[in-house]
């Protein structure tokens, strides 16, 4: 079959495809979003977006019962969200296979922490597959499907942004009729309660046992024996960078089955080689079971711990064993202005964010999503943020602690967007009406996942496989949290005027409030195809160059010739500029087409 | 690296919705169709709201790393004046480099709190010998349309890198919407034309 150019995302659903898998289920998160839009397009999976981690692998876990493959996927901060399940799944184990991606990212391209999830295998205890290229993320995908059946076990793929995102040559295979394994009713092995649990706990510590003799006969451990000068041990991405550097002046031995390790290879592997050294990204994970194995070895006490590591990082840090001269580096680009991504021309955000950010005395809780960039200049709504859902239970603390210091008078303001209010922001705003803490919740539905690339979610009326759903919608279900229906306001985000007094009305109450904002996405096809007749110029006669519309800032808004100017091409035609211009230099244009 | 044998890196560096990834898919895709072992790297996410994003497309007998090493690329082709300059130090010594004449402000430039730099031009051709310095925006907005910016620099790109010797038409034709095709095509014969 002809080879094709995949992503590892790409190569992993058709991974899933071709192991028969029959249901998957994920939450979107940078870098393993596409995984699941790939697997969309095969009507033989059921596939579905979740509303959070938790649920997703839940939902795997309950189909793997069943006697059905079943996957699920999500970005590095999701296991944290679904830690819950996974470490009592790794008690019951499974009927049909179950394979859990974690998508890691080192240097956090979009993430806002660099945590090493190859932990969650041993601390979980289940297995743990790394894959370094497209093709590995096809082979080992299927390996893993085996793995967890043979071994009862739910099984850990664990990537990283490089190798999501990368692309590189795959054969493709068709797919495996796998028929449904009967599932029996055994309380023994899938209802942990106590007295279940602690017979399991043993057959766990088994099962690991015989996941490391596997692991000393895995096709995903192999040797690649070149000069017997160095040794190389290493794993997912880092292992392309180690064979750029050392190329056959080294012999590798990878770990693509790595816990349990197959401690044997190791020892004959370290034995047969002068120099060894471990190659890996972020934390020693393989280096220290090495030390504690007692062989001696080369690796973080010349790579970093911090930040994703690189051809360059690793030529450097061992130039003196290999005698390379260095590439010459040109330093012409330094003192850059920076290019940090921003909210985009006609984003619903921008309009509540201006009106909030003129508020005196007041705190904001932001959170996850495209309105986080809204807290950097010239906008400043953001002052803490700790996770997915934060805004909301964060902002519940602050208020608490500023009022046992009778600082009433500080507004605290929890901002948060849809997909994360139906992610976790909705157990926050449960506990702000049972403890009736006066904190202003801000819910920015723009109807879509935005920051992530437009996934849906239960309040868009769509489902990941296109079909149409039943819209949870946000006030209905605001109200039936129990806040009062006249402590709620639902409008428009681009009219300032209703944003105003929306927010005058928040910084009255005394009890719970809840402004929900309601406006599409100003990259949704809809709202392109009618913005792109539309725009708003700026008459260079009447504006007085004061800068106000630049305090919005729209990237489609600039001085020129110490005027304010509009890029047609870039405006939106969401007319934020044009209610914030005193002085009417701001009216609306159409363009030709 | 001494033994490197024989991987050519590409790098295409621009800002968020600028077409580079599409650039690149065609490029890559040529490469594979040429027989070649064709990794391509990319970072998304965050990269949409108007951020720099940068494409790296290596091909050779056989590739490691997906992503080029600093001071590896043999041709840099920056979709905006500033990102090559960014990304300069990216570009091997012999390196070929290509610039799209335009600038695109970044935020703290639109609001005031930094400068946009008056001599991009002036350093890019300090540092890269021949460097070819093309207005692809405005040539691709005489052609109809700015959007087709990105496959006239990658014409250009294929003649500089003398990988004329492909049909690239049938790539296009595969990989554009069917009712951009023509204009695609028009695009690269135009910037091939140019380089
Ligand atoms: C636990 C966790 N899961 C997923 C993500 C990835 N993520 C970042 S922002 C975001 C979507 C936010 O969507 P929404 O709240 O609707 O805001 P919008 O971007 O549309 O403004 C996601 C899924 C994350 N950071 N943490």
């Amino acid at each position: 079959m002809k080879k094709q150019l995949l992503t590892g995302n790409e190569a992993i659903a058709r991974g899933v495809y071709e192991a028969g898998c029959r249901v998957a289920a994920a939450y979107p998160g940078t870098p393993s979003t596409e995984i699941l839009e790939n697997l969309s397009g095969y009507p033989e999976i059921y596939s579905e977006w979740a509303p959070n981690e938790k649920v997703a692998l839940e939902v795997a876990g309950g189909a793997a019962i069943a006697g059905a493959r079943a996957f699920c996927s999500m970005k590095h901060v999701g296991l944290n969200v679904a830690a819950d399940p996974l470490f009592t799944i790794a008690y019951t184990g499974i009927t049909g296979g179950l394979v859990i991606n974690t998508s890691d990212e080192p240097g956090m391209h979009s993430s806002q922490n660099e945590q090493d999830n190859r932990y969650y295998a041993r601390h979980a205890k289940v297995p743990l597959v790394v894959p370094s290229d497209s093709q590995q993320c096809i082979d080992f995908t299927k390996e893993a499907f085996r793995i967890s059946e043979t071994y009862d076990t739910a099984v850990l793929l664990r990537t990283t942004t490089r190798v999501c995102h990368s692309k590189s040559l795959v054969t493709m295979n068709p797919r495996e009729d796998v028929p449904q394994r009967a599932y029996s009713k055994d309380l023994k092995k899938n209802l942990m309660t106590p007295g279940n649990s602690r017979p399991k706990h043993h057959e766990v510590e088994a099962r690991l046992e015989s996941l490391a003799e596997y692991a000393e006969k895995s096709p995903l451990n192999y040797i690649e024996g070149n000069s017997r000068e160095i040794g190389i041990i290493t794993q997912g991405i880092a292992y392309q960078y180690a064979r750029e550097v050392f190329g056959d002046r080294a012999s590798y031995l990878y770990i693509g089955f790595s816990f349990p390790l197959p401690k044997q290879m190791i020892r004959s592997f370290a034995s047969g080689v002068k120099q060894l050294i471990v190659i890996e990204e972020n934390e020693p994970f393989l280096e220290d079971e090495l030390k504690k194995m007692g062989i001696p070895c080369m690796g973080k006490d010349r790579l970093p711990l911090c930040d994703e590591l690189s051809v360059s990082i690793v030529a450097n840090a061992f130039r003196d064993i290999l005698g390379d001269s260095p590439l010459t580096i040109r330093s012409a680009s330094e003192g850059l202005p920076p290019r940090p991504p921003a909210l985009c021309p006609g984003c619903p955000h921008r309009g509540i964010f201006h009106v909030l950010s003129q508020q005196k005395d007041a705190v904001f809780s932001t959170d996850i999503g495209c309105y986080t960039l809204g807290a950097f200049p010239p906008l400043n709504v953001g002052d803490f943020l700790f996770c997915m859902g934060s805004s909301i239970s964060a902002g519940i603390g602050f208020r608490r602690a500023d009022i046992s210091y009778g600082r009433e008078d500080r507004k605290v303001y929890a901002v948060i967007g849809d997909s994360t209010f139906f992610h976790s922001g909705m157990t926050g705003l449960a506990d702000v009406v049972y403890n009736r803490t006066p904190l202003v919740t801000v819910i920015l539905d723009n109807r879509i996942t935005a920051m992530t690339g437009h996934q849906h979610n239960p309040g868009t009326g769509c489902t990941l496989m296109g079909e149409k759903a039943k819209e949870i919608d946000i006030p209905t279900l605001v109200k039936a949290l129990g806040v009062e229906e006249d402590h709620i306001r639902v409008i428009n985000p681009n009219n300032l005027k209703a944003c105003r007094e929306a927010v005058q009305s928040a910084q009255e109450a005394k009890n719970p409030f809840v402004i929900i904002t309601k406006a599409p996405c100003a990259l949704l096809p809809e709202v392109k195809k009618r913005s792109a007749k539309n725009w708003f110029a700026v008459d260079p006669d009447i504006c007085t160059g004061c800068k106000a519309c630049l305090n919005i800032g729209c990237p489609a808004i600039r001085m020129r010739e110490k005027k304010a100017y509009i890029d047609k091409d870039l405006c939106a035609a969401c007319g934020v500029c044009f209610q914030v211009c005193s002085f009417k230099a701001i009216s609306m244009g159409r363009k030709q087409r | 690296m001494a033994h490197k044998r024989d991987t050519t890196s590409i790098m295409l560096a621009g800002v968020g919705g600028q077409g580079t990834i599409l650039a690149a898919k065609v490029l890559s895709e040529g490469l594979t169709r040429m027989g070649y072992d064709v990794k391509m790297s990319e970072i998304h996410g965050m990269s949409q709201r108007g951020g720099s994003v940068t494409s790296h497309v290596r091909f050779g007998s056989r590739v490691d790393s997906p992503v080029i090493p600093l001071g590896g690329a043999d041709c840099l082709c920056g979709f905006e004046k500033l990102e090559a300059l960014r990304c300069l130090p990216y570009l091997k010594q012999e390196g070929v480099l290509i610039v799209n004449d335009l600038e695109i402000y970044p935020l703290p430039v639109l609001i005031g709190a930094a400068e946009y730099p008056q001599d991009v031009l002036q350093r890019l051709t300090r540092e890269a010998e021949g460097c070819l310095i093309l207005d692809a925006h405005g040539e691709a907005e005489q052609l109809g349309t700015s959007r087709v910016e990105n496959i006239l620099l990658l014409g250009a790109l294929i003649h500089r890198l003398d990988l004329d010797g492909f049909p690239w038409k049938e790539v296009l034709q595969d990989l554009v919407k069917p009712a951009f095709v023509e204009m695609n095509l028009e695009a690269f014969a135009l910037g091939r034309s140019l380089a």
